[in-house]
């Protein structure tokens, strides 16, 4: 992985900004409470936190994960630890014992967020 | 010279690895076991063991795993501090005192029981002095299911645990206590600390959510560099080394695998969390965002920094009731077209049930393999896809419909859409849906109970936290 990673590097220095996979930048864990899913989005390297804060906010959440969840997302920032926590609520299918879904605990909302995609500046350096 | 007390966790849920406090009383030197195993649902199940058999309603498998680690606590002098009682905290008490006797170290095991948590034969008279234990999640009064009730425990804090480990208690075994406050209560007592000395209780209770999840903050399930984590195979659970101004230190004893990194540390403590800054116990509030972590050698990890404020007024109680059934079917389906066979057999499968005109509150189908854990954020599959497990599950307030669907599974194998396996595990568990129901209380309508009892006689306790 973290090959793979470096070896993006080179094509992230060009000129053009560029869309990077949250997977490059950010580590995630999730889990419930009731219906509601958390994630904590972690940055991979302090330096990216930045980014996250300013690209991953909570209506872009919202939009990626439209049609999974019901209500709405909420956004907390802990820059001491170069992370996010993201509530999003109606996720879980009624949650805890209620929910039919495989993933009731919302164990793996975490993977699912690391889908989504951000701009990264020209001159930003991914490895 | 400041003082390190070793705070070592041996399980983070009810069915966690049983080796885990083998391993942590045996691999290094600790001072306390910490076991939790307590989630929202396992009251619920606790209560009607209990119900069937009053000498039932704990945590069983705590006394077999008590059996294997006594003589090396006793020898070592660690004490142990577990939520295995569940809704029967006296009966676990007594197996582990006959445990000990079995083992001939029984005069030298103190067990503290904690209750005074079960408030389920006193919920009329709560709720007739005024409490409506509004749900928290919903605004509803708890009258709309107050006859399906199955259990109600209030959440205690450290309070009464440090209570029983100032009496002498060797082995400490609660009934509701929350996760985080088994861990905190040995620091209280060791150092003293004051029911008000909110950042070193709010620094006490991060270790205490650090701990409480077991391997989870030391490599397991840890997404960053998950391939070059070591020996997952005998991963090494969580210690925390405290230190009496509140800072500590999360490890692992050496040897063992797993890995504690500020990743590792980071992933747990956001797990399950709400507002950061602000996450209430009942011993105080915690300000997450306050938190600094620092990799001070190898799997080593210093945490400082943390703020607390004054604790709340109330406690919160988990409540559980009937709520329905549920049942889940699989059938697995083989290339060639193996999700286009699946979502017929789906097509199908609901049809009949329309047509034999049974109603459900819901009816989920998953296609496994395409979209059960991502759902469209996974994209369009591979159409040459070797298998595709169809998962329907379904859920009403009678059983009735449940029973009858899950007889609809089988015959899809011979009537319906071709290439049809795996049914090997029989019909779909018809299961009953106990839900939760979250709610608050005054803090002074709950007086927790702490007794000291020991293999010669029970000694009732007149304190209480």
């Amino acid at each position: 992985m973290g090959a793979k990673r470096r070896a993006s590097a080179g094509r992230l220095t060009r000129k053009a900004p560029r869309r990077v996979r949250l997977l490059d930048l950010a580590h995630a864990r999730s889990g419930d409470k009731g219906d509601t899913a958390n994630i904590g989005l972690i940055a991979l390297k302090p330096a990216y936190y930045p980014l996250l804060e300013r690209q991953v906010t909570a209506a872009r959440v919202a939009e990626h994960f439209r049609g999974v969840i019901r209500g709405d997302v909420l956004r907390y920032e802990l820059p001491n630890l170069a992370a996010l926590n993201f509530l999003l609520h109606g996720a879980l299918g009624g949650g805890g014992t209620l929910s039919l879904k495989t993933d009731a605990q919302g164990k793996v909302f975490s993977t699912a967020l690391l889908r989504m995609e951000i701009d990264v500046p020209a001159n930003f350096d991914v490895d | 010279m400041s003082r390190t007390v070793r705070i070592a966790s041996g399980q983070g849920f009810w069915g966690d690895w049983l080796e885990a406090p083998v391993r942590q009383i045996e691999a290094g030197p600790i001072d306390y076991l910490m076991m939790d195993y307590l989630a929202e649902v396992t009251m619920s199940i606790m209560q009607k063991q209990r119900a069937r058999d009053p000498a039932l309603g704990y945590a069983r498998d705590f006394v077999p795993l008590m059996e294997r680690v006594l003589p090396a606590a006793v020898a070592g002098g660690v004490r142990v501090v577990s939520n295995a009682g569940g809704v029967n905290p006296h009966a676990c008490a007594a197996g582990v005192l006959e445990a000990a006797e079995r083992l001939g170290v029984a005069s030298d095991v103190r067990v503290g029981v904690v209750s005074g948590d079960d408030i389920l034969d006193r919920l009329d008279q709560i709720l007739a002095a005024g409490h409506r234990l509004v749900n928290l999640d919903t605004g509803e009064p708890l009258e709309v299911v107050r006859d399906r009730i199955q259990s109600a425990n209030v959440y205690l804090g450290a309070w009464p645990v440090v209570d029983a480990l100032a009496r002498g208690a060797t082995v400490v075994i609660t009934g509701r206590v929350t996760d985080t406050g088994l861990t905190l209560a040995p620091m209280i007592h060791e150092f003293g600390w004051a029911a008000d000395d909110w950042s070193r209780i709010a620094a006490g209770t991060v270790a205490g959510h650090i701990n409480e999840c077991g391997a989870q903050s030391t490599g397991g399930n840890c997404l960053v560099d998950w391939e070059s984590i070591p020996d997952l195979a005998d991963p090494g659970y969580p210690i925390v080394e405290a230190r009496p101004d509140g800072s500590f230190v999360v490890t692992k004893h050496p040897g063992t695998g797993g890995r504690v990194s500020v990743a590792s540390v980071t992933e747990q403590l956001l797990y399950e969390m709400g507002d950061p800054g602000n996450y209430i116990t009942p011993d105080c509030i915690v300000d997450f965002t306050s938190i600094r972590l620092e990799q001070v050698g190898a799997d080593r990890v210093a945490v400082h920094g943390v703020r607390g404020r004054p604790a709340t007024d109330s406690l919160k109680v988990s409540i559980s009731y009937l709520y329905g059934y549920k049942a889940i079917g699989t059938l697995v389906y083989s290339w060639p077209d193996a999700l286009k066979k699946a979502r017929k057999a789906d097509e199908v499968i609901r049809e009949r049930l329309r047509r034999i005109g049974l109603s459900f509150e819901e009816i989920l189908t998953e296609y496994v393999g395409v979209n059960a854990t991502h759902g469209p954020l996974a994209g369009e599959p591979d159409p040459d896809i070797a298998e595709v497990q169809l998962r329907i599950g379904v859920r009403a307030r009678e059983v009735g419909p449940v029973q009858r669907f899950s007889r609809e599974i089988a015959p899809l194998i011979l009537n319906g859409p071709p290439s049809a396996t795996g049914f090997a595990g029989g019909r779909p568990k018809v299961e009953e849906i106990v839900a939760y129901w979250p709610a608050l209380i005054a803090k002074s309508e709950i007086t927790p109970q702490v007794e000291i009892v020991t293999a010669g006689a029970a000694v009732p306790g007149v304190g209480e936290s």
